[in-house]
């Protein structure tokens, strides 16, 4: 008895210390496979300002290295519109270079008008499905769900021809119109963080005389104020990255997004020397509100794509 | 308190009324008037749901079995489309170019991802490094595309410029045809890598430590633990994340678009750019139509056989 206790015991501190020294060597090799992962995530932002600050016209003298070239904010001042004509062809920019200030303007249009819209009546969708008794309510659930199986490219071509028959291309209306109204996943994620709440506070201030809609953004909301943030923070990241919705239905330079402006400043770019510092400093531009948005929620948006994966 | 409990729980299920409950005289005046209410607050759901959900969809089915030009109503031809789409050359070409895309950008994807979503956990709880590999999907394709056209530039891309100082000659990542697809699964997988494992991770974190426990005493190494405890316990996970990752990726549209806009010669024109070609360029709606439902019942299919083949709805233990 006593034998086999040492037995087991010696065994296991042998096992224990050889697992130890594989365990770290296993621990460096980790942690190298983590930092070449983080590089290579991060490498390519830093080279995004890197070339945004640098002289187009210098990039081929050191395209290797890892400073500016000529450091320059000209590529940043020609992308807003702050340089003359001549300034910007001094750089390397091309004559007609792009002006992202009008963009940047109606992707903010876009951006929060979609946010603020799909917010709201999912919203107040949620809370009918959450927490008011009616009859249908499981039906109109499930209802709703499925729009979950249908993918996006079915419903693109015939979602444009109706918005072309309503009159709506080239307007901010058209393009925020079919996620603004319904949004299966946002219904659902609120209903979900509704249907937890306690009815406690709800009832004390039924039995006050307060009315259901006031009680809807009296407390319901304030006490969901978590996950409506969430959703605004996705949605929105959403709303301005959209590249394909806003192609089928914009053709006007007034509402066009900066995605859609930066892909054709790239395409028409010419092919012998493309002014790469103005394309950097724009797509800096671009990215830069993901960027804040990221620096001050990266948390909460890292929590609420854990969520996606266990709902 | 108790009915409290008892009123949630039937509030959940939906099925009985509130009547059936002690505490009705209570309740019922409470819910009196939430039908009409409720039907106001998700009025204007409906309204999105019926008009750009369920109306499209059936629209969708019906515009694939005509011609359709937008100016004029459509005509009903029948069979016709599909007649047309199997002797499509460039349909077939662009169906195979976006497995290719799909099946790199996906199996490579996922297996970056779970490596680096298992390290991540074994390794370290630090939420600053779980929220830097998610940086880049927060930026939109087109900004992904355009940034990495830079950097994979023939001339003076640094990836060239490195690619240069070891190999001795700058590889064309974007205007070869052999290098068109795999370089756009290249950035497809940087820009959603970090996403997918955060998916996982959450999922690793259901498991409780103690399986890892019972493992390690039973002398089990960190690879024999990932492929007989993490794999078959997050099954469920990655199986959601697998069919995500597919049918993401076989509607990839901006990357490309960007990138080579389908060159060299078709090379990369996925289907996604060639249903948009149609309708936009030679405003074949009813074709494009007919193309979108057979791009719908390919990620049908395989949706369907990904479930039956990877259980997606039981992990191991149950």
């Amino acid at each position: 008895m006593t034998t086999q206790t040492v037995t087991a015991a010696r065994t296991s501190r042998t096992k224990e210390r050889t697992g130890t020294r594989r365990f770290s060597l296993g621990k460096t090799i980790a942690w190298c496979y983590i930092g070449l992962i983080l590089l290579v995530t991060l490498f390519p932002f830093y080279w995004m300002l890197r070339t945004a600050l640098s002289n187009n016209l210098a990039l081929f003298t050191d395209p290797g290295s890892l400073l500016p070239v000529h450091f320059t904010l000209g590529a940043f001042a020609r992308v807003l519109g702050l340089a003359t004509q001549a300034q910007a062809v001094a750089e390397g920019g091309s004559g007609a270079s792009l002006q992202i200030g009008p963009f940047l303007l109606n992707s903010l249009i876009y951006a929060s008008l979609s946010t603020a819209c799909t917010v709201f009546f999912s919203t107040i969708a949620a809370y009918a499905f959450a927490r008011l008794q009616w009859r249908g309510r499981e039906t109109m659930f499930s209802v709703f769900l499925s729009a979950l199986m249908v993918p996006g490219i079915l419903t693109l071509l015939p979602n444009f021809v109706l918005i072309k028959d309503l009159g709506l291309l080239n307007s901010f209306g058209g393009m925020v119109l079919p996620t603004a109204l319904f949004s299966a996943f946002n219904i659902f994620f609120l209903r979900q963080f509704m249907l937890g709440l306690s009815n406690e506070i709800e009832e004390a201030a039924l039995i006050d005389g307060a009315g259901r809609v006031r009680l809807l953004f009296t407390i319901t909301v304030p006490m969901t104020s978590g996950p409506i943030i969430t959703l605004t923070i996705l949605n929105f990241i959403n709303a301005w990255n959209d590249y394909f919705w806003p192609l089928l239905v914009t053709s006007d330079n007034s509402v066009r997004p900066l995605t859609l402006a930066l892909a054709v400043f790239k395409q028409s770019s010419p092919q012998a020397q493309p002014d790469w510092a103005g394309l950097m400093a724009a797509t800096l531009v671009a990215a830069l509100p993901m960027l804040v948005i990221f620096m001050i929620f990266g948390k909460r948006i890292v929590n609420s794509i854990g969520f996606t994966g266990l709902k | 308190m108790m009915t409290t409990i008892t009123k949630t729980r039937a509030g959940r299920l939906g099925k009985r009324p509130p009547r059936v409950r002690g505490s009705i005289n209570a309740k019922a005046p409470a819910h009196r008037r939430d039908a009409a209410l409720a039907w106001v607050l998700i009025a204007p759901g409906l309204v999105g749901f019926v008009a750009f959900v369920a109306y499209p969809t059936l629209r969708g089915f019906y515009l694939s079995f005509t011609d359709f030009r937008v100016l004029t109503p459509p005509t009903w031809t029948g069979l016709d489309n599909i007649i047309e789409l199997a002797h499509d050359g460039v349909f077939w070409n662009s169906l195979l170019v976006t497995v290719y895309f799909v099946a790199i950008s996906v199996v490579l994807g996922t297996a970056i991802s779970i490596v680096t979503a298992v390290i991540l956990h074994r390794l370290t709880a630090s939420s600053v490094i779980r929220g830097l590999i998610i940086l880049p999907f927060l930026i939109s394709g087109v900004v992904a595309a355009t940034l990495w056209s830079w950097m994979l530039d023939a001339q003076l891309g640094v990836v060239n410029v490195l690619v240069q100082h070891v190999f001795g000659h700058p590889v064309m990542f974007l205007t070869t045809r052999a290098w068109a697809i795999p370089s756009i699964a290249m950035i497809s997988i940087w820009k959603s890598m970090g996403y997918n494992a955060i998916i996982i991770f959450a999922g690793l974190q259901t498991i409780p430590s103690s399986i890892y426990e019972a493992g390690r005493l039973d002398g089990a190494s960190e690879v024999k633990m990932f492929r007989y405890l993490t794999l078959p316990l997050l099954r469920p996970i990655l199986a959601m994340v697998l069919i995500l990752s597919i049918i993401g990726s076989f509607q990839v549209f901006d990357i490309v678009q960007v990138a080579t806009r389908g060159g060299p010669a078709n090379a990369s024109k996925v289907l996604q750019m060639y249903i948009y070609q149609k309708a936009f360029g030679q405003f074949d709606f009813g074709y494009a139509a007919t193309m979108s439902l057979a791009l719908f019942v390919v990620l049908i299919v395989i949706t369907f056989l990904q479930m039956r083949l990877t259980r997606a709805s039981e992990s191991d233990t149950n």
